[in-house]
């Protein structure tokens, strides 16, 4: 039987993180991730994963203020973290477009020496001028360059990583030779990078920190099939995710790599409850509470492109149609939610007829219902379902709730998927390749 | 706090200051890619009570040239990443600051102000930053975005004769007003968790900082709230006219390198007639501690050999008793030093003399505190937590 992967998703800035309930902890203090970090590793997970995002969120022009807003340096954060974990690798989510690969190789060749081999990178990247306003280089990259930069940023950094080999390193006092002469001696010219020198950190236990892709796009697709070690993905249904899984694990064969060697692994969210009826109950509330009256239109604004301020939350859909526009949305700095705005007004407006639906009632029909609902021994059979019919390889969780979210989950699926023989019950590796059965761990 | 007592700080930087420190008998060379390492570097010092440690950084491998790599095999070669370095040991330290050495040429201004408010946050507002820019064409080379000539012979260098140091220092100076800006962009009170309107945060109390300069451009406000300090502490290396100009434009604490007390009294008269904003002023120095000078003395020589040359510092290097140091940090406290930043000659030996006995010996003389009297850096240091620049601001 296939082994479960689980990842801990910290709480992202964005309505799926409730912050009106009284169990809401800061979305900032160290202590909500060493909360959480431990959960994970109580319950053997895999990694502990931190999203990113470089500018605040807008919305006409103001920024966004209804949602979690405000987080760490990811790097910096994991770094604290490896000092309250043992085994738990720990990845943060880099956007290279804002990046030089000298300084981010270090920072995570750092963080793999300081974490015992338990680092990774998903790397991700943007070609959005709004984010780019914050940064030297600005928003300089065209859409089509994105992927060719972040591949020639993977490699680069790569080749970084191994300008020191494992014997370079010798520090015996008794010789007096402390490092071999061309340690860290690289030189990369490329179409993105023309850079050379020396590269100033020992070789880092995993060799190559665990790398992740997050895209579904073709170009991501193919990306994170050459390039990467798990792809972070969002297909939520069982048939959906067999597509994809096909679809990706055959393009990693086709760039020559064993199907192995990238984990397929979708980001989902679950309710539990003592019963399925009870866990549809939790659901429903915890839906109430990701779309406040605010938020619904707000939501819906994203899709009309309009302002939608004097409209009932729980009134009917709009009449006047979406705006459809080449010009840049009312929304920046956030995933559009559809790309193609009449098809799903359309599509919205049959629901909110047939099942007599508000604004606020149908986004919480149609946008980010759980992926996983249900008593404890549901939960762990879908999930476990999901693996072994090659929907995936395991599952990067987000819980809604900073900084107690997984703790219900960790005490009550886990030792389910332990009991199936599907997950560890203790580490026997020491690594996250390691953990993950990947080459170069430990 | 007494206003009689000394500010005292450790540099760590690999086996020690010295080139050779590794191959003592006492260094543990094979531990220094280890965090229990630095952990137990840190806890030394916390034990002494110290108000901070600094941790060296550069964007290039160690060399004993001016510019470029020597080839060498017998020094230590390779370090971390200073801030994540810091983070790694701040969970397991309780009350010393830590400031982790950050570059202002090669990076991004946003990222420095995340991670080191990031840092404030994972040691509970004991973060600093020794501000530090990168001149050499070898760094440059390692990132391939702008053109640095190459400098003259060493003893032709001085800082003022090249143009691109008055660009990279004029750079560096608007990188900490940036970075102050960012730590200033959320108001404390930002965050409101209003369910009644449906608003996390008052974004009236979030700040474009809006930043426009020759070398970059920000426009706020941070991702990450305000830090606990408010305002981590930003502290600088300086040598020379140039560098004091740069430090009084934004700098908490300025480290200086004078070899007896005169030129320390010159360099305080100095910087407090070009104005601005005042920094305490500390001086460097490298220590060799030992209980007779003698030891110290020929621990010093044996190092020198082992190593192929006689070691020189921009800092005086002292080489003596514990009970000496202490007349001597006394003595130049009179030229206005509030206090210093001692670089280690060899780890552990000459930090646990600092703690174990130096300390003792400032205490017997009144001129160090007996214990931590604030939970922050910036606390230790006597400086309040200031407001937002932006507080009550509309924009």
């Amino acid at each position: 039987m296939k082994q479960v992967i689980l990842a801990a998703h910290f709480p992202g800035v964005n309505n799926q993180t409730v912050w009106s309930d009284p169990a809401s902890g800061s979305q900032i203090d160290f202590s909500s991730f060493v909360h959480l970090a431990r959960a994970a590793e109580r319950g053997r997970f895999d990694f502990f994963f931190l999203a990113d995002g470089q500018r605040l969120r807008e919305q006409r022009g103001r920024i966004h203020d209804l949602d979690v807003v405000g987080r760490p340096d990811s790097l910096t954060v994991l770094a604290g973290l490896a000092a309250v974990t043992d085994h738990l690798g720990l990845a943060g989510t880099i956007n290279a477009t804002f990046n030089e690969p000298y300084e981010l190789a270090r920072k995570l060749a750092t963080l793999d020496h300081l974490s015992g081999g338990r680092a990774g990178w998903n790397v991700v990247t943007s070609s959005d001028a709004f984010t780019g306003e914050n940064f030297r280089r600005g928003g300089y990259l065209d859409y089509s360059e994105r992927y060719a930069r972040a591949a020639e940023f993977v490699r680069t950094v790569r080749e970084l990583w191994d300008s020191w080999k494992a014997e370079d390193l010798v520090a015996d006092p008794a010789t007096g030779f402390f490092a071999s002469a061309n340690a860290g001696e690289f030189a990369h010219h490329g179409t993105f990078f023309d850079i050379e020198g020396r590269f100033n950190v020992p070789r880092a236990p995993q060799g190559h920190p665990l790398t992740i892709q997050a895209g579904d796009s073709d170009e991501g697709r193919e990306f994170a099939a050459a390039h990467a070690d798990a792809i972070f993905s969002r297909h939520g249904t069982l048939e959906d995710g067999k597509v994809f899984y096909r679809d990706v694990k055959a393009r990693v064969v086709a760039n020559g790599r064993s199907p192995d060697s990238l984990k397929v692994l979708p980001g989902v969210t679950f309710a539990l409850g003592d019963t399925d009826a009870e866990a549809q109950e939790n659901a429903d509330h915890v839906r109430r509470q990701q779309v406040s009256p605010q938020t619904a239109i707000l939501l819906l604004e994203q899709v009309w492109n309009r302002d939608l301020s004097s409209y009932d939350p729980e009134g009917p859909l709009p009449e006047i149609d979406p705006l459809v526009s080449e010009e840049e949305s009312i929304s920046r700095g956030r995933t559009r939610l559809t790309r193609d705005p009449l098809e799903t007004a359309a599509r919205w407006r049959a629901l909110a007829e047939e099942k007599r639906l508000g604004i606020r009632d149908l986004i919480i029909e149609v946008t980010g219902r759980q992926s996983f609902i249900g008593s404890p021994g549901t939960v762990a059979e879908q999930i476990n379902a999901f693996v072994q019919e090659d929907a995936a390889d395991g599952f990067i969780l987000v819980p809604h709730l900073v900084p107690a979210g997984l703790d219900e989950f960790v005490d009550r699926v886990v030792p389910l998927l332990q009991e199936r023989g599907v997950l560890r019950t203790e580490y026997g590796t020491s690594t996250l390749r390691g953990h993950l059965g990947l080459e170069g761990g430990a | 706090m007494s206003a009689a007592h000394l500010h005292l700080s450790v540099a760590l930087d690999g086996a020690g200051w010295h080139p050779a420190a590794w191959r003592d008998p006492a260094a543990s060379p094979k531990d220094l890619f280890t965090a229990a390492y630095w952990a137990g570097l840190v806890a030394e010092a916390e034990q002494g009570r110290l108000d901070f440690v600094t941790i060296e950084d550069t964007v290039a491998l160690q060399t004993s040239r001016l510019d470029g790599p020597d080839g060498r095999t017998d020094q230590v070669r390779g370090r971390f990443d200073a801030v994540l370095l810091a983070s790694r040991i701040a969970p397991l330290s309780r009350s010393i600051g830590l400031v982790p050495t950050v570059t202002t040429t090669h990076t991004e201004p946003f990222h420095v102000a995340s991670s080191l408010a990031t840092l404030d946050y994972v040691s509970g507002g004991r973060a600093g930053w020794r501000v530090q820019l990168s001149g050499r064409r070898s760094e440059a080379a390692h990132f391939g975005r702008r053109e640095v000539p190459e400098l003259g012979p060493a003893q032709a260098v001085a800082l003022e004769d090249y143009a691109i140091y008055h660009e990279l220092f004029g750079e560096a100076g608007d990188v900490v007003e940036v970075v102050r800006r960012l730590w200033d962009s959320w108001e404390d009170d930002a965050v409101i968790r209003d369910v009644a309107t449906g608003r996390f945060v008052d974004r009236e109390k979030l700040h474009y900082v809006d930043y426009e300069g020759p070398h970059f451009s920000v426009r706020g406000p941070s991702i990450v709230p305000r830090p606990p300090q408010g305002q981590p502490l930003v502290t600088a290396l300086a040598h020379s006219r140039l560098p004091y100009e740069f430090a009084a434009r934004g700098v908490d604490v300025e480290y200086i390198t004078p070899h007896d007390a005169d030129q320390a009294r010159a360099i305080v008269a100095e910087i407090r007639e070009i104005g601005g904003v005042q920094p305490k002023v500390f001086a460097d120095l490298v220590v060799f501690l030992d209980e007779t000078q003698q030891a110290a003395e020929e621990r010093r020589a044996r190092l020198d050999e082992l190593d192929g040359a006689a070691y020189a510092s921009d800092a005086k290097i002292f080489a003596g008793t514990p009970e000496q140091l202490a007349d001597l940090l006394l003595d130049w406290r009179e030229t206005g030093l509030e206090g210093y930043r001692l670089r280690p000659a060899v780890l552990p030996t000459d930090l646990n003399a600092i703690t174990r006995t130096l300390v003792p010996e400032l205490r017997r003389r009144g001129a160090f505190r007996d214990g931590y009297e604030a939970g922050t850096l910036r606390g230790h240091l006597g400086l309040a937590r200031p407001a937002s620049r932006y507080a009550g601001s509309t924009r």
